[in-house]
C-alpha cells in the first residue's frame, strides 16, 4: 500500500486550494494539492467579471468601503450568511486583492480624466480623479451600491489563477495532477486525510495528513444545464457527506445567472450587464425596469433570475428549438469597449453562436451557475463535527454568502478564505500531531478497493451515465429556478430510486486504469446522494429566501426558517440524508434582518428582529462618539488573525 | 445549422499505453450531427453511447480553460470550441497533441510540460521586496495602458497548441518554444518584475531559446487565443541580441 504522509492534503488545485498552501507554506508547513487536472485548468480561470473589493478608488466607488461592503453581502445572501464570516472576509478583501497585484495580477487601472460609460442604457461622461490615477479600478456588478468588482477585462480568474499557480510554483508546493480523492480517512471524529485514486493508473494512495482541506468547487453538474466547468461535480463535498459526521449546510441554496448563452450554458459576465448591457424580450423591449424600477438589470442574480423567468412564462421569451430565451443588448457598449473589456464574451458568442455580439443580441436564459451550500465550516473553515478537515472556496459553506451570491464575491472568497483559513489550518497543524492507526488507513483503502472491485467484476447493472443523465433531469425540471412542494416531493422519490439503482453500476470497460467509465461509476452515486441533500433541504425548507424560491411559500420566513440547514449521511444504507438545522442568532448580528429592496417584502418577521434593532440603537446612543470601526467593535467583535487587523487605507481618506 | 441530422464520421487515434498489448489505431465512430454541435459535445455522445473507454480532456467547455487542445484535422486547436459544422464534408480526424507525453487516446501531459516550462522562466515577479509589501497601504500604481498590455500577453491558457504547431520544438527537445517565450515576454514587460536583461538572457539566450526560433510560424497561426507570438519572439530575441 502507497502511503503518502506530509502535514496538509488540499483537496482542489483552483484559487481556494492554492491560497491555502500558500498560506501554509508560508507559516512553515507542506502542503500537497491534489487535482483532477493541471491546477491552471481550474473552473476558477473561468470567472470573467470580477473580484470585489471595497478599494473606493475609481469615482464610482468614491465612499465605499467595508461597511458598504458587509452590508452589500448580507443583503445579498437575504440574511442567511453568517455575519461574522462576511464581516472577516470584507475586512480581509482589500488586503487580498492588493496582494494579488503584488504578486503580479495585471488588475485594470483608473485612467484619470473624462470616459463615457453606459448607464441605464444612456451613454454618459464620468471624470475619473486625477489622483487616482493607475489605482485599482473597478466595474459595476449587480446587488451593490458602489463600483467595487475590480478585474482585468473579463479575464479576472484567469489572471488570478495563473498568478496564484506561479506563486505556488515559485514556493515549490507540489500539486499531484490527475488524481481524485475518493474518500477521506477519519477515527474517532477526526480526519486524518483520504484515499486517492490515480487518474491514469488506476492505483490507491493513502494521503495522511494533519489537516485535509476540500477546495473542490461547487456541484453545478447536478443540472443538466450549468455555467459550470464539467469536473465541478461536487465530489469533495460528497466525500465529506459520506464520512457520516461531517455536515453539509444550505444545500438547496443554488443560484442561478441570468445570463449564460443558448443552448449550451457557457457564461456571459455580469460585467456585460454592469458595463451596461441590457435584457431585452421578444419585442426588444427592456423589460427589468418595469419588475425592479430600482435596480433594474442590477438587481441580485436570484431576483434576476426569477424576473426573467416570470416574463418569459408570460409569453414574453423568444421562442427557439431549444426552449424560450431573451436577448442581453451590449450593442450599444460599443466595439471597443467590447473588444477590450469584453473580448471573451465576443469570442464565445463568434465560436458558440456565430455572432457578432457588437452588432447582435445575444440570447439568454438563466441557468444554474453556483452553489452557496457545501461544507458546513465554522468561521475558522474547519468542520463543526470533523476535526482537521477544513474546506474552503465554493466547496464549503462558510458561510458568507447565505442563500444568494453576489457577483464578485466567489472569486473574492477563493483568496480571502484561502488566506484566513489557511491561517487556520496552520494553527492546527502547530497544536495538533499526527496520530492515526495504519489499521485505519488500511480499512478506508481497502473499503475502496473493494467497492472498484465490485464495479470491475459486476456482469449486470446499471449505465452510469445514464444514472448521471437522468438525475440531472430531475434536479433541472424540478428543483430548478422556482420550486414548489409537488414537484420536490416527486424529485426526493425519483431520485432515492436512482440511488438504489446506483448502487448496481456495472461497467463495459472492465479495467482499472485509466478508465472514464469507472471514473463516471465512482463519483455519479456520490452526485446522487449530493442531489439527494439539494432537493430534500428544498422540499422541507418551506419558505422563500435568496435563490430558494418556493412558488407554494413566497414569502421569507425569518421567525420559523432563520436557520441554515444541516445535512449528514450517518446510514450508508439509508435512502436519504438527515436534515437538522442550526439557528442564526439576531441578537449577534450586526446588521438584523430587514428588506431587501426587490418588489413586496413580505417577510414574517423574527420576534428577536425588533429587539436587536432597539440593543443597537442604544449601543450606538451610548457611543456617540465612536468612529466606523469602533462601532464594529461594539457590535460585532472579530476574532481575526492578527496579521489582516489593519485598517485598509483608501485615497482620499487615508485608514478612516 | 443546415446540416442538421447528417452522419458525422470521426476517425480516431486510440491507443492506451496502461493497457498491455494495445496497438495505437486509427477508429471510425459515426454520429448524428445535432445543431451547433461542438466536437466536445460529439466526443461524449460517443463515450456514453459507444464506447466508453474513449479517453479526452474537458473542462470548461468554453474556451477559457486549455485542456481540449487537439489535432483536428491536421490543425491543433481546442475541440471545446469547434463547431462540427465546420466541416463540410462531415469527415473529421482526431490526434493527441504531438510533443507531449501520452496518456492515452485523446488525453495528454500537458500539465506536466507546463510547470517545468513555469519553473523553467520562472513565471513569477522577481521582486525581493513583493512579500515586504503592507497591503494595508494603497497599492503602487500602474499605468492602465502597461496593466492592458500584459494583459494581452498574459492570456496565453497554455492549452499546447503552439508547441504542437512548432517544428524547431520537433527537432530540438529541449526549445522552449511559444508558450514559455509568451510567458516571459509577459513578464519582461510588467514593470513589477524586476529582472534585468541579463537575467532574461539566462534563461532564453541560447538555441533552446529565443534563438533557436525557425519563424515557421506555426504557433503564431495556430493560437487559439490569437497572440501574438511572433512580434514578441522578435522583440525578446532583438533585446537579446543586444545583452551580449
Amino acid at each position: 500500500m502507497n502511503i503518502i504522509y506530509t502535514d496538509n492534503l488540499i483537496i482542489g488545485g483552483g484559487l481556494a486550494g492554492l491560497r491555502v498552501a500558500i498560506a501554509a507554506k508560508q507559516r512553515g508547513y507542506e502542503s500537497i494539492i491534489l487535482s483532477l487536472m493541471p491546477a491552471k485548468r481550474s473552473h476558477s480561470a473561468a470567472a470573467q467579471g470580477g473580484m470585489q473589493a471595497s478599494l473606493g478608488a475609481c469615482i464610482k466607488g468614491e465612499g465605499d468601503d467595508e461597511d458598504v461592503h458587509f452590508a452589500d453581502t448580507v443583503k445579498g445572501s437575504d440574511w442567511g450568511c453568517d455575519q461574522d464570516v462576511a464581516r472577516m472576509f470584507v475586512n480581509t478583501a482589500p488586503k487580498a486583492i492588493r496582494q494579488l497585484s503584488a504578486w503580479g495580477v495585471p488588475w485594470s487601472r483608473v485612467r484619470g480624466g473624462d470616459h463615457d460609460v453606459v448607464i441605464n442604457g444612456e451613454k454618459v461622461t464620468i471624470t475619473e480623479h486625477n489622483e487616482s490615477h493607475g489605482l485599482i479600478t473597478a466595474r459595476d456588478f449587480g446587488g451593490t451600491k458602489k463600483w467595487r468588482t475590480c478585474y482585468t477585462s473579463d479575464g479576472t480568474g484567469h489572471t488570478m489563477l495563473y498568478t496564484m499557480d506561479n506563486k505556488a510554483i515559485q514556493m515549490d508546493i507540489p500539486v499531484h495532477e490527475r488524481k481524485e480523492a475518493i474518500a477521506l480517512i477519519h477515527e474517532d471524529g477526526v480526519c486524518h486525510g483520504a484515499v486517492v485514486r490515480d487518474l491514469i493508473t488506476g492505483e490507491l494512495i493513502a494521503y495522511v495528513v494533519k489537516t485535509t482541506t476540500i477546495a473542490t468547487g461547487g456541484y453545478g453538474r447536478l443540472y443538466a444545464v450549468s455555467t459550470n466547468a464539467v469536473i465541478s461535480e461536487g465530489i469533495g463535498t460528497a466525500i465529506a457527506l459520506e464520512t457520516g459526521v461531517a455536515t453539509l449546510g444550505n444545500m438547496e441554496a443554488v443560484q442561478f445567472h441570468p445570463t449564460a448563452i443558448v443552448p449550451v450554458g457557457i457564461l456571459t459576465t455580469e460585467g456585460c450587464r454592469g458595463d451596461g448591457g441590457l435584457l431585452l424580450d421578444k419585442d426588444g423591449y427592456r423589460f427589468m425596469p418595469d419588475y425592479e424600477p430600482d435596480k433594474k438589470e442590477l438587481a441580485s442574480r436570484d431576483v434576476v433570475s426569477r424576473r426573467m423567468t416570470e416574463h418569459m412564462r408570460k409569453g414574453k421569451g423568444v421562442s427557439s428549438r431549444y426552449g424560450d430565451h431573451l436577448w442581453l443588448d451590449i450593442t450599444l457598449l460599443g466595439r471597443d469597449h467590447i473588444e477590450k473589456n469584453l473580448r471573451e464574451v465576443k469570442e464565445i458568442c463568434e465560436y458558440f453562436l456565430g455572432i457578432d455580439p457588437v452588432k447582435e443580441y445575444i440570447p439568454v436564459r438563466p441557468t444554474q451557475h453556483y452553489s452557496m451550500g457545501g461544507v458546513r465550516t465554522n468561521a475558522t473553515g474547519e468542520s463543526l463535527t470533523l476535526k482537521g478537515l477544513f474546506s474552503a472556496g465554493e466547496a464549503a459553506c462558510w458561510d458568507m454568502h447565505g442563500f444568494n451570491r453576489l457577483g464578485g464575491n466567489s472569486v473574492a472568497e477563493t483568496v480571502v478564505a484561502g488566506m484566513l483559513v489557511g491561517e487556520y489550518v496552520a494553527d492546527y497543524c502547530a497544536a495538533n500531531s499526527l496520530k492515526v492507526s495504519t489499521s485505519t488507513i488500511e480499512h478506508f483503502v481497502k473499503r475502496e478497493e473493494g467497492k472498484i472491485a465490485d464495479l470491475l467484476t459486476r456482469d449486470y447493472g446499471e449505465n452510469p451515465f445514464q444514472l448521471k443523465a437522468e438525475m440531472q433531469k430531475i434536479m433541472m425540471d424540478k428543483v430548478g429556478i422556482f420550486r414548489n412542494g409537488e414537484d420536490l416531493a416527486q424529485a426526493v422519490e425519483e431520485l432515492k430510486l436512482l440511488n438504489q439503482r446506483a448502487k448496481k453500476i456495472a461497467l463495459r470497460n472492465r479495467i482499472s486504469s485509466s478508465n472514464p467509465e469507472l471514473v463516471e461509476a465512482i463519483r455519479v452515486p456520490k452526485m446522487i446522494k449530493l442531489a439527494q441533500c439539494v432537493a430534500y433541504g428544498a422540499q422541507l425548507r418551506t419558505e422563500s429566501r435568496g435563490a430558494h424560491a418556493r412558488e407554494d411559500f413566497p414569502e421569507r420566513n425569518d421567525r420559523d426558517w432563520l436557520k441554515r440547514t444541516l445535512t449528514t449521511w450517518k446510514d450508508e444504507d439509508s435512502d436519504l440524508p438527515e436534515v437538522t438545522y442550526e439557528d442564526l442568532d439576531i441578537m449577534k448580528m450586526e446588521m438584523p434582518p430587514g428588506s431587501r429592496g426587490y418588489g413586496v417584502d413580505n417577510t414574517v418577521h423574527h420576534p428577536d428582529t425588533e429587539k436587536r434593532i432597539a440593543e443597537i440603537e442604544e449601543i450606538k446612543t451610548a457611543n456617540p462618539t465612536a468612529d466606523r470601526h469602533e462601532m464594529q467593535e461594539l457590535l460585532n467583535p472579530l476574532d481575526i488573525p492578527e496579521k489582516f487587523k489593519g485598517k485598509n487605507e483608501r485615497i482620499g481618506r487615508g485608514y478612516k | 445549422m443546415s446540416d442538421e441530422g447528417r452522419i458525422l464520421r470521426f476517425q480516431i487515434f486510440r491507443y492506451n499505453p496502461q493497457k498491455k498489448g494495445d496497438k495505437p489505431r486509427m477508429v471510425t465512430y459515426e454520429v448524428t450531427e445535432a445543431p451547433g454541435m461542438t466536437i466536445f459535445i460529439a466526443l461524449n455522445d460517443i463515450r456514453e453511447n459507444q464506447d466508453p473507454s474513449l479517453q479526452f480532456d474537458f473542462i470548461c467547455r468554453a474556451g477559457i480553460c486549455g485542456s481540449c487542445g487537439m489535432v483536428i484535422n491536421g490543425a491543433p486547436d481546442l475541440a471545446c470550441r469547434t463547431l462540427t459544422s465546420k466541416f463540410e464534408e462531415g469527415e473529421i480526424t482526431l490526434l493527441p497533441l504531438p510533443g507531449f507525453e501520452l496518456i492515452g487516446d485523446l488525453s495528454v501531459n500537458t500539465g506536466k510540460f507546463m510547470r517545468a516550462m513555469s519553473e523553467r522562466v520562472e513565471s513569477w515577479i522577481h521582486d525581493i521586496n513583493a512579500d515586504e509589501v503592507d497591503y494595508n497601504k494603497l497599492e503602487e500604481r500602474m499605468d492602465p495602458d502597461v496593466m492592458d498590455e500584459v494583459y494581452e500577453l498574459e492570456r496565453c491558457v497554455e492549452c499546447g497548441c503552439c508547441i504542437s504547431a512548432c517544428a524547431t520544438k520537433r527537432m530540438r527537445p529541449d526549445f522552449l518554444s511559444a508558450v514559455g517565450f509568451m510567458r516571459l515576454a509577459r513578464f519582461y514587460l510588467d514593470p513589477r518584475d524586476k529582472r534585468t536583461d541579463e537575467e532574461f538572457y539566462e534563461i532564453i539566450g541560447d538555441d533552446d531559446g529565443v534563438f533557436g526560433c525557425m519563424t515557421l510560424l506555426g504557433c503564431e497561426d495556430y493560437c487559439p487565443k490569437d497572440l501574438p507570438h511572433q512580434t514578441q519572439i522578435a522583440f525578446l530575441r532583438r533585446k537579446m541580441a543586444l545583452v551580449k
